[in-house]
């Protein structure tokens, strides 16, 4: 998931169509009569490149199908009340199937039990819903493994003088989200670092961690998070960051201390723009995430449930069903499976 | 602020070292309590800049050499200088007793035009700059307008803009980033300002230097040029202003295509801090501006406080931020603080206004 913080913005009045129909369904309004299977597709918010790419596979995926798609998207990330409203105008509407990113992974499961109550299939795409069996299925990254594979390539590239290794930590907030953590300790876990306990970062004691600090996600976070961090210590030579901004912006941050060639950078994502930047040597390898998959799963896994009665299986040994996640490099090591950046661009999105 | 009396005092007290000024000062009463309040109502931004200096010193103590050097010292300069630039735009305004809640949109849709310009259109480079701050000025002047000419509050229209310029941001660049490599390879100078140099240990950038710049010409020309003494004016009794002859639609309007202007360079100063060009950047910005103002002394009531308090205001802010963070604090606990911090100030403003001279 693209990480940004939720800002105080002001959120918008309620859509009086939207309540509207939400009191319709109270009174029962079932499936959808015709045999046009429909879904909804509810996303975080409509601007930001990942969900564009979602939205855009889910509509191909759908038009394929025969199938008949509508969109709702958060104003910004953490505009929960919106969801809501999207999901109450699906049931209203009648639809078989509902995509959801959602923005408040706890408050809106009463809205999605509404929904399954309703005799609609509910899927959470890259988000899980807390708890993840809200939802009937959960298509997304493998957050943990994604950190794993970051971890263990700057492992194996480092060698023996990973044990002398000096490493910074940027994180998304301090609110401790359940991606950030995943991505987070499955870094150190890669690295070969003693998690603690799992659940949280900060509670390591291996003396190679420098710090921990935050990046909301973005270019100006990650420059002041890397610039704390190098007060604590100039020498740091391994970064994890979040994601792919945060990352642009600690390289900025390095580059100003004239130490961008001594200190490698990895990140997740697999953005068109952070896989540029594998390409040109900013960020030393990115743990890719294919969201357009996740969609495009999603819609068949609605078309199979409205034809058949059948819901999605999870992945075997866990919880979700995992849409894939490749390390992209340019400098491959020895016992991580990768793919260059030439490859990882023509998967890129956004 | 409009005080004859004692402009000249004023004018000394300005000039001379705060610390003197509360020395040189014969007050009419005796008692210190009054003394301070009279040294602090002649100089708006001696608060913040005693709580500035202390809390430096409280970090330097705390954390040592870590925070007390040239380096950590600069780097708090670097990272407020978006927020400072930022806040003397909203000084402006809010000496008018006015508000500008759309200062941060106005600051990335501007970078957003410098970029698109230059790399959408091929547009030269010193031209795209050219046109993004002309869009800032452009955003203020609308603002200006609306609050001069058509008599809506500020609160609204500034509410209004911000919704309207970020919205237009998204659109016009559909929520594209510019790379930071893309733009040092091909339009260098779109990062000018965050070109740095040492002196002794000291990081400067170009955007500090221009946010020192700016505020001491701001400080002028409020001071000692009819402009500013209207801007003033207008802020303290807007009806007192225009029956003397203060053409009040005019000194608004300028004031708001001015701070216009200033959020524009924000933006590019922005290109040169984040390298790249973001139109997410910036969201908290308007919120960040206020509270330097605030906490710099500025009257939110208008006509009162000093636009180098704003600057003092960001730079505490900055000093919590990085010391905080350096002592291991949660950064919530820079929340909790800042919010102290602002509360404190307008109780320290609401104590000096009580001073009668």
């Amino acid at each position: 998931m693209p990480i940004t913080m939720p800002t105080t913005k002001t959120r918008m009045a309620a859509l009086v169509a939207a309540t509207a129909l939400a009191s319709m369904s109270v009174a029962g309004t079932a499936m959808a009569d015709d045999d046009t299977t429909s879904a909804c597709l509810i996303t975080k918010t409509e601007t930001n490149p990942f969900f564009v790419k979602m939205r855009e596979g889910a509509s191909a995926k759908a038009e394929e199908l025969g199938m008949e798609l509508k969109s709702f998207a958060g104003r910004i990330d953490g505009d929960h009340k919106t969801q809501v409203q999207a999901i109450e105008t699906c049931i209203a509407d009648g639809a078989d199937g509902i995509l959801l990113t959602a923005s408040d992974t706890s408050a809106i499961v009463s809205a999605v039990q509404q929904a399954r109550d309703a005799g609609i299939l509910v899927i959470a795409l890259d988000t899980p819903l807390d708890p993840i069996d809200a939802a009937d299925a959960t298509f997304a990254t493998d957050n943990f493994k994604a950190g794993e594979l970051i971890g263990t390539w700057a492992a194996g590239r480092l060698g023996d003088d990973a044990d002398d290794a000096r490493i910074g930590l940027l994180n998304v907030n301090v609110s401790q989200p359940a991606v950030g953590v995943l991505r987070n300790q499955g870094f150190l876990q890669g690295f070969g670092i003693d998690l603690g306990d799992p659940k949280k970062w900060g509670d390591e004691t291996d003396p190679r961690i420098v710090g921990q600090d935050t990046s909301d996600g973005n270019e100006e976070g990650g420059r002041e998070g890397m610039e704390n961090l190098l007060v604590e210590d100039p020498m740091i030579d391994v970064v994890y960051t979040i994601n792919e901004p945060a990352a642009a912006g600690a390289y900025q941050a390095l580059k100003a201390m004239g130490r961008e060639n001594e200190v490698m950078i990895v990140s997740v994502d697999g953005s068109c723009s952070g896989v540029a930047n594998v390409r040109d040597g900013v960020i030393g390898a990115t743990a890719q995430q294919y969201p357009l998959r996740m969609a495009s799963l999603g819609i068949e896994a609605i078309k199979t449930w409205a034809d058949e009665g059948i819901k999605p299986e999870p992945t075997p040994g866990k919880d979700f069903f995992d849409t894939g996640v490749s390390l992209v490099t340019d400098q491959p090591v020895d016992d991580v499976d990768s793919i260059s950046s030439a490859e990882g661009m023509e998967r890129c999105w956004g | 602020m409009a005080k004859p009396e004692v402009t000249r005092q004023e004018s000394n007290a300005a000039r001379n070292d705060a610390s003197e000024a509360v020395a040189e000062f014969q007050p009419h009463r005796t008692g210190l309590a009054y003394r301070l309040q009279h040294a602090l109502h002649m100089n708006p931004a001696l608060v913040p800049m005693i709580v500035l200096l202390l809390s430096i010193l409280l970090f330097g103590a705390l954390l040592g050499s870590k925070f007390f050097s040239p380096f950590a010292l600069t780097l708090i300069l670097q990272q407020v200088q978006i927020v400072g630039i930022v806040a003397a735009a909203q000084s402006l305004i809010i000496l008018t007793a006015g508000i500008d809640l759309s200062v941060g949109a106005i600051m990335v849709i501007s970078s957003v035009v410098m970029g698109q310009f230059t790399f959408r259109y091929g547009i030269p480079v010193p031209v795209s700059i050219l046109a993004g701050l002309m869009c800032g000025m452009f955003c203020g002047w609308i603002s200006g307008m609306l609050v001069s000419k058509v008599k809506l509050p500020p609160f609204i229209v500034t509410l209004g803009m911000w919704q309207i310029v970020l919205a237009a941001n998204f659109l016009y660049s559909a929520n594209e980033t510019i790379r930071a490599q893309d733009i040092e390879t091909h339009a260098p100078l779109l990062q000018l300002f965050g070109e740095k140099f040492n002196i002794g240990g000291a990081v400067f950038t170009v955007g500090v230097v221009f946010m020192v710049a700016l505020v001491l010409v701001l400080t002028y020309a409020l001071r000692h040029t009819a402009w500013g003494r209207h801007v003033y004016a207008v802020g303290d009794d807007k009806e007192a202003a225009a029956l003397s002859g203060v053409k009040t639609d005019r000194v608004i309007i300028s004031v708001y295509m001015l701070s216009g202007l200033i959020c524009a360079f924000a933006g590019w100063a922005l290109i040169g801090r984040i390298g790249s060009v973001s139109p997410t950047a910036g969201q908290l910005t308007n919120i960040e501006s206020i509270t330097a103002v605030v906490i710099g002394g500025i009257s939110l009531f208008g006509g009162r406080g000093s636009i180098l308090g704003s600057l003092f205001g960001a730079l505490i802010v900055g000093v919590f931020t990085l010391g905080l963070r350096l002592l291991g604090a949660d950064a919530q606990w820079t929340y909790l603080l800042i919010g102290v911090l602002i509360i404190g100030a307008v109780a320290v403003d609401q104590w000096i206004r009580k001073v009668s001279v």
